[in-house]
């Protein structure tokens, strides 16, 4: 089960998936505003049917993935519960694992939502009344548990420990790096600085900078900062303000969340 | 939640059950000649693998195990590998009881932790069978049925990807969640600490076809490498040598499964402490649970399976996981309420 919040223009919703499907709730958690169920399949696969990877998107859409691969797209009004389902991509033949929407700006020609699933496999889409897809970059078997997009810049996070920078607008790789010697469980960025946070099984924390080399605009990384939970496989991470100066992190058996920040 | 969990879960804690009992049958045992009537003897102590082992991988047991279904509770488990520990002579008191199911739950949970890749989960249940051969390699019908597993395990298993063994190892991880009993051998290892965690090395090998962290490689738009830059961490791995086989035989490569148990090595739990967060296990026990009906009927069809020989007109011997009988009455007055596993009684013949 996932919980996230979906920060739109107008409302904010608390979005909630599960086996059974998509709940959506006022943001103070008080009323259930829609309900969306999983239509199951006739034959029973390796898993149930679950829904996996929640985003906000082009201003009106809140986008859930689900363990067959379609992405739900969801028609969200201002106000009321006439949430609608209006669309569903089918480009992903994996279980999907994340969707990310664009955080800053995306570059003319990039797409403003990136889809991921299990075989590594990242859809980047131009969101609207249809959505199209811009491009697919195809997994290479190594599932992609987390994904983010900034400025036309889609940082995926992989099982393998890697994290891979692409380029949203042609699908180009622009960097790999050796970051976790686990999965990566967790991504997320700072929106006002390109700070990248992830966190692996591996008991790490690692902080990033994403940037663009201003002469030749390519993608540049560079590592800022290491931390070891002891003991702690690390499930979850997140930055706590949009600058990235702290952040807080989970992990499996903990019963405590830890936040980090400047000295 | 992965619906394919449960062989993987049945066949490990049953592994580490085979390893615990053949130890303190070992380490109870008295030379055959040497052997009043109420004692172990070696011949006493294969019987009694032998037995567990054919009841383990009983072709009807199994087919109900394989089937897509989610996990039931602990205290369902629990209650088949009572049914299991009593299928032959052997004779076990609650709280030896009690004492091995924690001791196969702790060794699997740390072994399900420490994984590197979720695929090795599967090379760990393959450990397992391979030492449950060793156990049986004289009895030639029930390698046949242990390999019989194998191969359905490498037909379930080997296609699935990694995500769907993340989705099996989060399944596993959820189910031992908050379990936290101190074990001595792991004391002692160095391999949990005082406060029932456990150690999570940064140091050795990196799973299979994962790079050693610290590279970074930067590509232009025409995609080739244009910067290279290094950072480093508290963590000190090493690239491995080779994967572990899936095959039928071969080098598993893995130590996660083995047997780290020897006769010279008295293994103890500990209760006291062991449960910090006691509000959260008393409400287990009070919240009636909904699958409660389903539960039964799972352990119904499960147990119906198993062909349990109980030769009758012959007294069971009595194995105690504790080294005295006084420790063991003591371990089942203090047990704490919360550790308690309540197991059900079910009457399931045919």
């Amino acid at each position: 089960s996932q919980a996230a919040w979906c920060e739109l223009p107008a409302r904010v919703l608390l979005v909630l998936t599960s086996q059974r499907g998509v709940q959506m709730y006022e943001a103070d958690g008080s009323t259930l505003v829609f309900w969306h169920a999983l239509d199951v399949p006739e034959h029973v696969g390796a898993y149930c049917m679950f829904a996996r990877g929640i985003a906000a998107a082009g201003g009106r859409f809140i986008c859930v993935g689900t363990s067959s691969g379609a992405v739900l797209v969801f028609d969200v009004p201002p106000k009321g519960t006439n949430v609608i389902l209006s669309e569903v991509l089918e480009q992903h033949r994996d279980p999907i694992t994340d969707i990310a929407a664009e955080q800053g700006q995306a570059p003319d020609g990039a797409g403003d939502l990136v889809t991921a699933d299990d075989f590594g496999t990242l859809c980047l889409w131009k969101t609207g009344e249809e959505f199209t897809l811009l491009e697919k970059i195809p997994g290479s078997g190594y599932t992609c548990s987390s994904v983010t997009l900034w400025n036309g810049i889609v940082a995926a996070g992989y099982g393998n420990g890697q994290i891979q920078l692409w380029e949203a607008g042609t699908g180009q790789l622009c960097a790999q790096v050796s970051a976790h010697a686990r999965w990566i469980y967790a991504l997320d960025l700072a929106p006002l600085t390109g700070k990248l946070l992830s966190g692996a099984e591996d008991s790490f924390v690692h902080v990033w900078k994403l940037s663009r080399n201003p002469d030749t605009d390519d993608v540049e990384i560079q590592h800022c900062h290491a931390e070891c939970v002891t003991d702690t496989q690390v499930c979850g991470a997140r930055f706590c303000d949009p600058a990235g100066d702290t952040f807080a992190v989970t992990g499996y058996d903990l019963s405590e969340i830890l936040c980090y920040g400047p000295a | 939640m992965s619906m394919r969990t449960l062989p993987l879960l049945f066949l490990n804690l049953g592994g580490e059950m085979l390893y615990i009992l053949d130890q303190r049958l070992r380490a109870q045992s008295i030379p055959g000649e040497k052997a009043r009537k109420d004692e172990w003897t070696d011949v006493d102590r294969k019987r009694v693998m032998n037995d567990i082992i054919s009841t383990m991988f009983n072709q009807k047991f199994l087919e109900e195990l394989f089937k897509p279904q989610e996990l039931y509770s602990k205290k369902a488990l629990r209650t088949v590998y009572d049914r299991l520990a009593h299928a032959s002579i052997m004779r076990l008191n609650q709280a030896s009881m009690d004492k091995l199911y924690d001791l196969m739950t702790m060794a699997f949970k740390y072994q399900v932790l420490l994984c590197p890749r979720p695929r090795d989960i599967l090379l760990v249940t393959f450990n397992h069978l391979d030492a449950i051969k060793d156990f049986i390699y004289e009895s030639p019908g029930i390698l046949n049925q242990v390999d019989e597993t194998f191969r359905r395990l490498m037909e379930t298993y080997n296609c699935l990807s990694d995500g769907e063994f993340q989705l099996i190892r989060q399944t596993l991880l959820i189910f031992f969640q908050d379990m936290h009993i101190r074990v001595s051998i792991f004391l002692k290892d160095k391999v949990q600490n005082s406060n029932g965690r456990f150690v999570l090395p940064i140091s050795g090998p990196v799973p299979w076809g994962t790079e050693v962290p610290g590279l970074i490689r930067m590509f232009n738009h025409k995609g080739v490498e244009v910067k290279r830059t290094e950072f480093t961490t508290a963590g000190n791995y090493v690239t491995p040598q080779r994967e572990g086989s899936f095959e039928l035989y071969g080098d598993r490569v893995l130590k996660l499964g083995t047997n780290m148990y020897s006769v010279s090595r008295p293994v103890e739990t500990h209760m006291a402490g062991s449960s910090k967060n006691l509000a959260s296990h008393a409400k287990e026990n009070i919240i009636p649970n909904p699958l409660a009906k389903e539960e039964l009927n799972f352990l119904a069809r499960l147990l119906g399976g198993l062909d349990t020989h109980r030769p009758s007109g012959e007294t069971g011997f009595r194995l105690n996981l504790f080294t005295t009988d006084e420790e063991e009455e003591h371990a089942a007055q203090t047990r704490p309420e919360e550790l308690s596993y309540k197991v059900i009684n079910i009457e399931a013949t045919q």
